[in-house]
């Protein structure tokens, strides 16, 4: 629900945290806004401090430096919990108790818990109510990890690498699912390192890397700030020749055509055309959030 | 948003969550085989093979005396191995994260805990009464009975806490070899299978520096079966105990809490 100013309220903010453990930084000075309402993805490579960030917003982790705030108070309350759902990563559900047993136990702990029902049909679990939680498929565990984070009808839902080992099938399912519960108004925040699923589900991006964010802005906003183009063309030209070019990153051959990688497309192009008169199948398109994402954490290899 | 109903979180529903922590713990625990069965199994067995089958005919004195030995040595298992392999257990699948995260209080989970302890002490205790009783000539006033039994309840407390120290420090994978290695040696140093009397002077000794050592002395002395030793001396002793593991405990928990 976007206010007057234009800019929906912030209701979870990390706020230059940094975050040590022993001698290795695995978050500085990292500062980050969840607006309501909003899908926000944290980006990423493995180890690039997107858990770790989520950590420090739910109160598992103790920030060395900085502050963490959740709906104005401290992630440790249990005001604060009450209206939070989190998908942990590394969780591991067993035992012998039943779906419908767990599901239960959890959404006891909130106050204005979502109809069973409802939570098994939105997670996909319907008709294994009875099943222990042992029995079922790594798939099905984690559809039961997704039920016991909306379980408790929460404003603000946490989902750490959610689809991580499912087949493209259930991914395109959990997609459903989370637009569907933004579209019920509530704010998510997922952490992915699949660039399709963040360019799929997010408003907002934002990119970390060793601990740093270094790009933020929507899926367009990314793509576009590491201004490259792609220049696809058959021509007469070779590689070699239009790599010398100002402002190409990279040309690669591509079956007939060349797939030309650069900065400033408009000049690239008026040079090729005086080169090349007969340069045709001419194609100009934005670059992939891949690249951008590449592009963005290359950078930081030092 | 499903907002328009929002009920208030009172007593009832804390309430409300202790319970079902217990009982989806008590569900959890009597679904798992290799828990109920070695918990419930071995002190009786153990009981019948020494104090009913080996002493049989000494007019049941040894069966009176093992009762409060094999029960401390029954109710050691469910404490230990509740804790200290459940806490560490779901501490390494996450499932204490997962807990924090939620509203839960953390109380409600160590409180299922200690009572699936004290269930599970309960009915070994009233396992080894009923065969003692019906099979080892054990006679003894209704009252002692009771505060036998009550002993041995209450007396789950240390060990939970030193279940719970283990627990929160120890890996799941090494958590049941740890386990084993306080629960076995303690019970047999203790004087819980063998009397002390038959071990060196040293030995016994050191039997002085084990909690079980000193519930054992408390159902005996409960039972007017004790050495004549002091029963406040082993109480403090125990509360001491109780108090340190909790420390060790309370260390691993802001250790987690604090990461």
């Amino acid at each position: 629900m976007p206010q007057h100013n234009g800019s929906p309220a912030s209701i979870a903010a990390l706020m230059e945290v940094g975050k040590r453990y022993g001698k290795l930084t695995a978050v500085d000075k990292l500062s980050l806004d969840v607006r309501q309402g909003e899908i926000l993805a944290l980006l990423g490579p493995n180890g690039a401090g997107k858990t770790t960030s989520v950590n420090l917003l739910l109160g598992l982790a103790q920030p060395t430096t900085g502050k963490v705030e959740l709906f104005g108070h401290s992630p440790r309350e249990v005001a604060v919990r009450r209206r939070i759902g989190v998908m942990l990563q590394n969780a591991q559900l067993g035992g012998h108790a039943r779906l419908h047993e767990v599901v239960g136990l959890y959404s006891g702990y909130y106050p204005n818990p979502l109809p069973p029902a409802e939570v098994l049909r939105t997670a996909g679990l319907e008709g294994l109510e009875n099943r222990p939680v042992v029995k079922l498929s790594g798939g099905q565990k984690q559809r039961l990890m997704f039920a016991l984070a909306i379980c408790g009808n929460p404003e603000l839902l946490f989902l750490d690498e959610p689809t991580v080992g499912l087949d493209v099938e259930s991914r395109r399912g959990f997609w459903a699912s989370i637009r569907r519960l933004r579209e019920q108004g509530r704010t998510i925040v997922l952490t992915t390192h699949y660039l399709e699923e963040a360019d799929a589900l997010a408003d907002r991006i934002v990119v970390i890397n060793r601990g740093h964010i270094v790009a933020t802005g929507t899926s367009a906003e990314i793509k576009s700030s590491v201004a490259q183009r792609h220049i696809r063309c058959v021509t007469r030209l070779n590689a070699a020749q239009i790599q010398v070019l100002p402002g190409v990153t990279s040309v690669i051959p591509d079956g007939e055509r060349l797939d030309i990688i650069v900065a400033q497309p408009e000049s690239l192009l008026r040079e090729l055309l005086s080169l090349d008169h007969t340069l045709h199948d001419l194609e100009v398109s934005g670059a992939k959030l891949e690249e951008a994402f590449l592009a963005l954490t290359d950078k930081h290899v030092e | 948003m499903n907002t328009a109903v929002i009920k208030q979180w009172g007593w009832r529903n804390t309430l409300g969550v202790y319970l079902r922590e217990a009982g989806f713990q008590f569900w959890g625990l009597v679904r798992m085989p290799g828990y109920a069965l070695p918990t419930l199994l071995f002190p009786t067995m153990f009981y019948v093979f020494f104090g009913l089958i080996f002493n049989h005919g000494n007019g049941g004195s040894a069966a009176t005396y093992m009762l409060a030995t094999f029960g401390t040595f029954g109710i050691m298992a469910p404490s230990l191995f509740g804790f200290g392999v459940g806490v560490a257990m779901e501490r390494e699948h996450g499932i204490l994260a997962l807990k924090r995260v939620s509203p839960m209080p953390p109380m409600a989970y160590f409180f299922a805990k200690t009572a699936m302890a004290m269930l599970f002490a309960l009915i070994v205790v009233l396992l080894l009464f009923v065969l003692g009783a019906l099979f080892g000539g054990v006679r003894l006033p209704h009252m002692e009975w009771f505060t036998l039994l009550l002993t041995l309840i209450i007396g789950t407390i240390p060990f939970c806490a030193l279940g719970l120290a283990v627990g929160l420090h120890a890996g799941g994978q090494s958590s049941p070899a740890i386990v084993n290695l306080i629960y076995l040696p303690m019970s047999i140093l203790s004087g819980l299978w063998v009397p002390l009397q038959l071990f060196p002077h040293w030995l016994q000794d050191f039997a002085l520096t084990l909690p079980a050592y000193h519930l054992a002395q408390i159902g005996l002395s409960v039972i007017h079966m004790g050495d004549g030793s002091h029963f406040t001396v082993h109480l403090i002793y125990l509360l001491v105990f109780t108090a340190i593991c909790l420390r060790f405990a309370q260390l691993g928990w802001r250790h987690i809490q604090d990461r």
